[in-house]
């Protein structure tokens, strides 16, 4: 694959095309298919063990590492299969990044924290100015630029998840996977974040796995709503504009969902 | 996963812009048929019934906002409130309306009714009167298919409207001393004719609690031949 950062050109970001995940021989999710626009804030949203994280981190291969995970189907970023035999995981994880719903900061300085991805991956730019740079974009520089030799342990909640937002974008990835990204952090800096995840569709694509309902609908652009099957298999129920599915739902299992009266 | 606690108090809404809604029903017709019959007792009640429903409908409104701000509403049950809001809305100002009939009264005082117009103005708030009936029926049935065949028979009350109004005009052109009275009429047929476009407000809005689509109508509306779904 080439490299070739969209800003924000119309068209899809990446694409899931009938996809099946397995878990040895379970199927967890079954016959995805999801286009995902440039620039935009996809939510996926669903009852526990309806497979939103399955699908999530179906997205950047994330389950090549769970050992009796398989693929099935195509996940099509900028026309390339992501699961192709030529294709690097480790470079597919790098243009598709994962911030993760535990805050996790290496035990480094806040410096260091941001410029480790950077620095794995060959970067020969300045890295001052990538470090202060991905610190603004994740809206953190403000309050760490005094004291960026400091431990990123030392920070609050929402500032190491911040942090690890800077971490994820110094890569310059075009898409982020967020996993439940405020699910441990108080409501002051879930809003932070969730300000901060409208600011960042700007230049990437966002795709949410959110337990919160209120998120996802405060966040997103759009809501992709999955269920859990008689035979266990997460599927995916309705996908439509955010505004659609929490004012005018079209399946009724949605309108359950969002209305509260699920199950 | 349930919501009781929060199902009963949309019901229990429903039900306040229920009773609210008949009240005003029943209002437009009284005031009518006292603005015919000069009878200036019911005429003082219709003009003292307003603060009550202005009441009525803050408090459906502050329900409603409490509602929206502790439970955080979405699909139905937002298009609900927010239906149950401007349906609140709209009761309010037919009884204006009504109290408009009220006040109208109370100047023509003693002076009959043009014997010409005595029947056609009572048969107007009854029109008006029925569609509102049927928009309160179709809300708490939620029926998109049945508050969309209401607003056709606005058709009726313009036709009235313009009846009257010509009445009144031939009146004053004989008789250049009745110009006032005739002009407190027109004002109380104007009333009738607003409070029957407010039903289809309310239709409005009926519809959009129950398919997710707000529809503009009036007199010239044709339903859809099918059922809409949402």
């Amino acid at each position: 694959m080439t490299i070739n950062h969209n800003g924000s050109a119309a068209g899809l970001a990446v694409e899931a095309k009938n996809m099946n995940v397995y878990y040895g021989s379970f199927r967890a999710v079954k016959d995805i298919s999801l286009k995902i626009e440039r620039n935009s804030i996809t939510a996926l949203i669903g009852p526990s063990g309806c497979g939103k994280s399955t699908v999530l981190r179906s997205f950047n291969r994330m389950n090549d590492l769970v050992p009796s995970a398989r693929v099935e189907g195509e996940i099509l970023f900028q026309g390339n299969n992501i699961y192709a035999e030529n294709v690097d995981p480790v470079e597919v994880r790098r243009r598709i990044g994962m911030v993760f719903q535990k805050p996790n900061p290496f035990p480094k300085s806040i410096y260091e924290n941001v410029a480790w991805g950077a620095r794995i991956n060959g970067f020969k730019g300045n890295m001052d100015e990538l470090v202060e740079q991905s610190l603004h974009h994740a809206a953190l520089w403000d309050e760490v630029k005094d004291k960026l030799d400091q431990s990123g342990l030392s920070l609050s909640g929402g500032q190491q998840q911040r942090l690890c937002i800077a971490r994820t974008i110094a890569v310059k990835p075009e898409i982020i996977l967020m996993d439940e990204p405020a699910s441990a952090l108080d409501p002051i800096a879930t809003l932070r974040i969730e300000d901060l995840i409208r600011e960042l569709k700007k230049e990437y694509t966002i795709l949410i796995v959110t337990h919160n309902m209120q998120q996802a609908a405060r966040a997103s652009d759009y809501t992709a709503f999955f269920n859990m099957d008689s035979d266990r298999a997460g599927y995916l129920v309705e996908f439509s504009e955010t505004d659609e599915i929490f004012t005018n739902p079209k399946h009724e299992l949605t309108e359950q969902y969002i209305t509260g009266r699920f199950g | 996963m349930t919501r009781e606690a929060f199902d009963r108090e949309l019901k229990a809404l429903n039900e306040r812009i229920l009773r609210l809604g008949n009240v005003v029903e029943e209002d437009i017709l009284k005031a009518a048929m006292a603005l015919k019959e000069r009878d200036l007792r019911t005429s003082r009640e219709m003009i003292a019934a307003d603060e009550w429903v202005n009441n009525q409908r803050i408090e459906i409104m502050m329900a409603s906002f409490t509602l929206i701000a502790t439970q955080q509403p979405a699909g139905p049950d937002m298009r609900a409130l927010a239906a149950t809001i401007e349906i609140a809305g709209e009761l309010e100002r037919i009884h204006d309306y009504v109290k408009g009939l009220g006040k109208i009264s109370l100047k023509l005082a003693e002076i009959p009714l043009p014997a010409a117009l005595a029947d056609l103005i009572p048969q107007m708030a009854a029109i008006a009167g029925v569609m509102l009936q049927q928009a309160l029926d179709a809300f708490a049935a939620n029926d998109a298919t049945l508050a969309r065949a209401i607003p056709v028979q606005d058709n009726d009350v313009d036709e009235l409207y313009r009846q009257i109004s010509y009445e009144l005009t031939t009146t004053v052109t004989q008789d250049s001393g009745a110009y006032e009275n005739a002009n407190l009429i027109q004002w109380a047929v104007h009333n009738l004719e607003r409070s029957a476009d407010r039903v289809i407000n309310i239709c409005e809005w009926v519809v959009y609690k129950a398919v997710g689509k707000y529809v503009e109508m009036d007199s010239e509306y044709e339903a859809p031949a099918t059922a809409v779904t949402p």
